[in-house]
């Protein structure tokens, strides 16, 4: 087997018992970026001496006996909305195309701690807003299972590199779907927290009352190391959670005794692709056979959700994003026409926001912007946050009978690159059963549970009442000990020359 | 409620942000979209619902009254557009 | 209304207080004016991308304190919202400040002027709440096309925002309400209210009333602002009122008509007049919306009552009290309280040690107020303790020292350092015993028959001349002993 084949954990083995050192590992993800990148764009920049020094650094603690940490030598990517003090953070935006920022964000400091090896920035849709990665400045990613489709998005960048063997790991953002979605659509893991249980301090904000990282990953294993490093309270966030934080590596592996699983009624209505369907039915009735009931759910005002996200997720944004103006740091327009009527400096903010921002982003706050002003607050932003404790509530309620909650990722699988571009409705909709974990700040998984006939793969949903992170995993943990829709890897990866 | 391009262009004069008029014409069209698609949030009954503004809902989450360093000045002004030894530098607030 | 104006005028004051934590709002920066430009920033304060505010404790407490002493209700739970605009000085592109709960509201400032300019009056105030400072534009007067410097060292600073009703209905009673707010802000120890420093920031709404053929009216609100002390706000709402009423003579415009809008002026200390400054056609769409990094902060009962407790006693309560206690005048209790907690202090311990709040309140406003003002010093930096000049006037009381050589003896002991003993020697004062007295007097009789004989005839003030004859052979001796001694020698001759 090849090191880019293996799982973090099998990674981890081999560095405790020295048959692999960080510095083999490392290079052979690099080599494995440097080869294909073209075809991908997984990656928005990374560093290769850089990430080697750091894997050489904790090859030498590790042969001198020294205490490294849980991830020690272990390649991640991160996801280009995340700071980090010593390489550019773009958010995927012309906006930041050279920003630097002074500070680490607290997940970083945690990988850092962990002696993972980060290894560069993954692409995204631009500021997050986006479910295919296409909005990126650094033109779009492309999903290794099929290069002409979507990978998905927002964290696109994230889950096509572990898709494509560039790194075990990968961490991604999620706002309304954006760890889950394109992990459905690369076919990994991916977990998105309970909102608060992950620092969001050096998150570059999205929709603040729903944004979470989390990680990817291609078992739940793998998934669950990385959230032991990234999970509890940090001073910094005040909206993170305080509490012990479960060493999910170990919990994961526990059986499954008697879980109730709720099938949500709705997800299985319109709109939703056959084939989808049909794999997430097949997935269910083996999540039976682990032993687990399954029970008819329904969650009556779900069909709210993305028209509740699409005020409150563009309101926050128009506010997070307004810091953005040429002011005190990132892009800054030239040629200030002087004779506006607002003045020079109100001048230099529309034209730097006009040129600095990408459609969609420039959408969203609009969106936003019109949501908020005098006039609308109550009609929309108002009514949607009410009606946001109704979707939570609907949740609280389904979990009082069930443990967790099973159905879809995606309506659809991934789409072609270019389909929806023109059509941002259409693409807002993709987001239909991933929103109502973001409202109500309640964590779920993404799990990959086939391919279509065109190659593709499908993902089923599992979503559970907060911090029930471990539950999740162990789920997940369960699956994949069963079925090994995990080790499939895209024809574009697999060795060609060897089994020609 | 439909959207005219006259409150596109008011949006975009409150969010600082130039539109051609090919983008204005363009936005009118997909705001509205959405906008129309939002609309069906008016038949939920929300009587007597408090909104939910933080999806973990806390309180009382706060730091003492001590003293961090700052950061440094060219460390903080080193990502500036413009800017001088001390301050960071915009155009004039008021033209003339 | 009055004889004198034929409208009423109409002052709502909002003031901005900086709240004294050592730290800022939401970061752990220092909390200091005068630092050099943008040395006091960090990712949180200057609005850099993730990062994320925590609410400062004790600036929390501290404007509960603040609202309490301003008689305020405390709702039970508090929440944050963003106030969304851009300007160069505000990083993040909206200030995070307190919109529909704000953390106090419907309190009041009893307002009374001594001199009795205005009756007694109590000043409603909406509401309390507390937000973050943005940064400071230092922009280029001379060219006024050369860029605009930002300094965000102020960014962040805690500000603690008091809506007055529009209760006040002159210069005057706004002067009054500003230095009775600034004071009771003083005494809860939750700012300094330096207004040189920009920590005490005041904006003031004002309009006029107007009954026309028994038709009320009212002219549009202006709102006045870049007063920077109490006496510019007073010179700038009296101009404000007047130009208003020569508008309203000129155009009739009135509050509510169409296109009549809330207009914002600059006053120009200087010149002694207020300019219109440009309206943003918009200026007024804030968009607020809850803060969504901020959880709000609920407060119980038992706690409220907590802060209540240690209020201490504030100036109002204070007044009152030295009235009835020391029998003094309104108008000396004013006097004294009006100085601050510090001086309050010394005042109660003099009292004490002399037994006497008249005489206290004589000394302290003659003389140590005097060398305050003059020197330019607070009473924390007075040399002479209370006890000090306890022991000094208890001298003059004793008549051992006239109340003028009591004064230079003071004066001695604050700009020489000395105890009262050395500053007495070091004016050569020394205690004349009754035997020498009683030698000089009867030299004085037997050298000035006609004064014997005009103290006999009952022309007592004739003694007078002897005083002073006896104070130039002798400065130490008691005026008021030679005086008794002389009418009561002359009698017996
Ligand atoms: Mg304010
Ligand atoms: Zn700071």
């Amino acid at each position: 087997m090849a090191i880019v084949d293996y799982t973090a954990t099998e990674l981890l083995e081999r560095m405790d018992s020295r048959e692999l050192t960080s510095r083999e590992i490392t290079a052979a993800y690099l080599a494995q970026i440097e080869r294909y990148h073209g075809e991908v764009n997984a990656l928005v920049r990374w560093d290769a001496e850089d990430a080697m020094r750091t894997a050489e650094a904790i090859d030498a603690r590790r042969e001198g006996g020294e205490p490294v940490g849980v991830l020690a030598g272990v390649p991640v990517v991160v996801k280009d909305n995340l700071c980090t003090s010593d390489h550019v953070t773009s958010c995927a935006s012309k906006m930041l195309a050279n920003y630097l920022s002074p500070y680490d964000a607290t997940v970083i400091k945690r990988l850092k701690a962990a002696d993972a090896v980060i290894l560069g920035k993954g692409n995204m849709d631009e500021f997050a807003m986006g479910a295919s990665t296409e909005t990126s400045a650094f033109g779009p990613t492309h999903n290794p299972w099929k290069l002409g489709y979507i990978p998905g998005g927002s964290s696109g960048g994230s889950a096509a590199a572990v898709a494509s063997a560039m790194a075990p790991l990968s961490l991604g953002s999620d706002t309304g779907g954006s760890i889950r979605q394109p992990s459905a659509h690369c076919g990994v893991v991916g977990l998105k927290p309970t909102y608060g249980r992950v620092s969001r301090y050096g998150l570059i904000a999205f929709g603040s009352s729903l944004d979470c990282i989390g990680p990817m990953g291609r078992t739940a294993e793998d998934v669950a190391r990385v959230m032991s490093v990234l999970a509890g309270r940090d001073p910094r966030d005040a909206t993170s959670i305080a509490g012990p934080v479960p060493r999910y590596e170990e919990s994961c592996r526990e059986p499954l005794d008697g879980v109730r699983l709720g099938v949500i009624d709705e997800q299985f209505g319109e709109g939703i692709d056959d084939e989808v369907a049909d794999k997430v039915q097949t997935a269910i009735r083996q999540f039976e056979a682990l032993g687990a009931t399954v029970h008819h759910i329904s969650l009556p005002h779900i069909r709210y959700a993305i028209a509740a996200y699409y005020i409150i997720a563009p309101s926050e944004a128009s506010s997070n994003l307004a810091r953005f103006d040429g002011a005190h740091y990132g892009y800054r327009a030239k040629d200030i026409s002087n004779d506006e009527k607002d003045g020079p400096l109100v001048a230099m903010y529309r034209k730097t926001r006009q040129e600095g921002f990408g459609e969609e982003v420039k959408r969203r706050i609009m969106l936003g912007t019109y949501s908020l002003s005098a006039g609308y607050y109550d009609a929309y932003y108002l009514r949607a946050l009410k009606i946001r404790r109704l979707i939570a509530q609907d949740f609280a309620d389904a979990y009082k009978t069930v443990d967790f909650l099973i159905g879809p990722v995606t309506p659809t699988p991934a789409f072609e690159i270019g389909e929806k571009m023109e059509d941002p409705l259409a693409m807002y909709l993709g987001d239909s059963y991933t929103v109502g974990a973001n409202l109500a700040g309640l964590p779920a998984l993404s799990l990959p549970c086939g391919l279509t006939t065109a190659g593709l793969p499908v993902a089923v949903q599992l979503q559970g009442p907060a911090l029930s992170e471990e539950g999740l995993l162990q789920l997940a943990c369960a699956f994949q000990q069963e079925s090994d829709w995990h080790l499939s890897r895209p024809e574009l990866i697999k060795p060609k020359d060897q089994n020609g | 409620m439909t959207l005219s391009e006259a409150d596109v262009r008011k949006v975009a004069a409150l969010a600082r942000i130039n539109l051609s008029d090919e983008d204005a014409l363009r936005l009118t069209t997909q705001l509205g979209d959405v906008l129309r698609y939002i609309e069906q949030l008016a038949e939920v009954d929300i009587e007597g619902v408090d909104p939910m503004a933080h999806a973990i809902e806390q309180v009382n989450v706060l730091a003492d009254d001590t003293v961090e360093p700052s950061q440094p000045r060219d460390v903080m002004l080193g990502n500036a557009p413009r800017r001088d030894e001390e301050c960071y530098r915009v155009p004039p607030v008021l033209g003339d | 209304m009055n004889d004198l104006t034929p409208y009423t005028t109409i002052i709502g004051l909002e003031v901005h207080v900086q709240l004294s934590t050592r730290s800022k709002l939401f970061c752990r920066c220092e909390n200091r004016y005068g630092a050099e430009p943008n040395t006091l920033t960090c990712p949180v304060c200057a609005g850099l991308p993730g990062a994320l505010p925590v609410m400062n404790r004790k600036a929390y407490e501290l404007s509960v304190r603040a609202a309490l002493g301003l008689h305020c209700e405390i709702p039970l739970f508090t929440k944050w919202d963003r106030k969304n605009y851009f300007y160069a000085d505000l990083p993040k592109g909206f200030q995070t400040s307190q919109f529909d709960l704000p953390l106090s509201q419907h309190g009041y400032l009893d307002i009374s002027d001594p001199k009795g300019k205005f009756s007694d009056k109590r000043i409603g105030i909406i509401r309390a709440h507390l937000e973050e400072d943005a940064g400071k534009s230092l922009h280029d007067e001379v060219a006024r096309k050369a860029d605009s410097r930002i300094d965000l060292n102020r960014c962040g600073t805690p500000l603690l925002e008091i809506v007055s009703e529009p209760d006040l209905r002159s210069p005057e009673e706004a002067g009054r309400y500003l230095s009775e707010l600034k004071l009771l802000l003083e005494y809860l120890e939750v700012s300094d209210c330096n207004m040189q420093e920009g920590s005490l920031r005041v904006d003031a709404n004002i309009n006029l009333h107007l009954r026309v053929d028994g038709e009320f009216k009212a002219t549009p609100i202006v709102e006045v602002k870049n007063m920077n002390s109490f006496r510019a706000v007073q010179r700038a709402l009296a101009y404000e009122a007047s130009r208003q009423y020569d508008q309203w003579q000129e155009s009739g415009r009135c509050l509510g008509d169409p296109g009549v809008t809330k207009e914002t002026r600059g006053w120009d200390d200087d010149a002694g007049v207020s300019r219109s400054q440009r309206s943003k056609e918009e200026s007024s769409d804030y968009r607020y919306f809850p803060e969504p990094d901020l959880p709000p902060v609920v407060i119980t009962e038992a706690e409220v009552a907590t802060h209540r407790l240690a209020l201490g006693e504030l100036p109002a309560a204070l007044r009152t009290r030295l009235v009835q206690e020391y029998q003094l005048p309104e108008v000396d209790v004013d006097v004294l309280v009006n100085q601050g907690r510090a001086l309050v202090e010394y005042f109660l311990l003099l009292a004490g040690a002399i037994n006497d709040g008249k005489i206290a309140s004589n000394w302290i406003q003659q003389d140590v107020m005097r060398y305050l003002s003059e020197a330019g010093v607070t009473i924390d930096d007075y040399p002479v303790t209370a006890d000090q000049l306890g022991d000094l006037i208890a001298n003059v009381l004793a008549k051992k020292l006239s109340t003028s050589r009591g004064r230079e003896v003071l004066a001695q002991m604050v700009s020489a350092g000395e105890t009262l003993e050395a500053a007495m020697q070091s004016l050569g004062i020394v205690e004349v015993d009754s035997a020498a007295t009683e030698q000089l007097c009867r030299e004085l009789l037997e050298a000035n028959p006609k004064v014997v004989a005009d103290i006999k005839e009952g022309k007592i003030k004739a003694v007078g001349a002897l005083v002073g004859q006896a104070k130039q052979q002798n400065p130490n001796v008691q005026p008021q002993e030679v005086r008794d001694l002389c009418l009561r020698l002359a009698g017996e001759m």
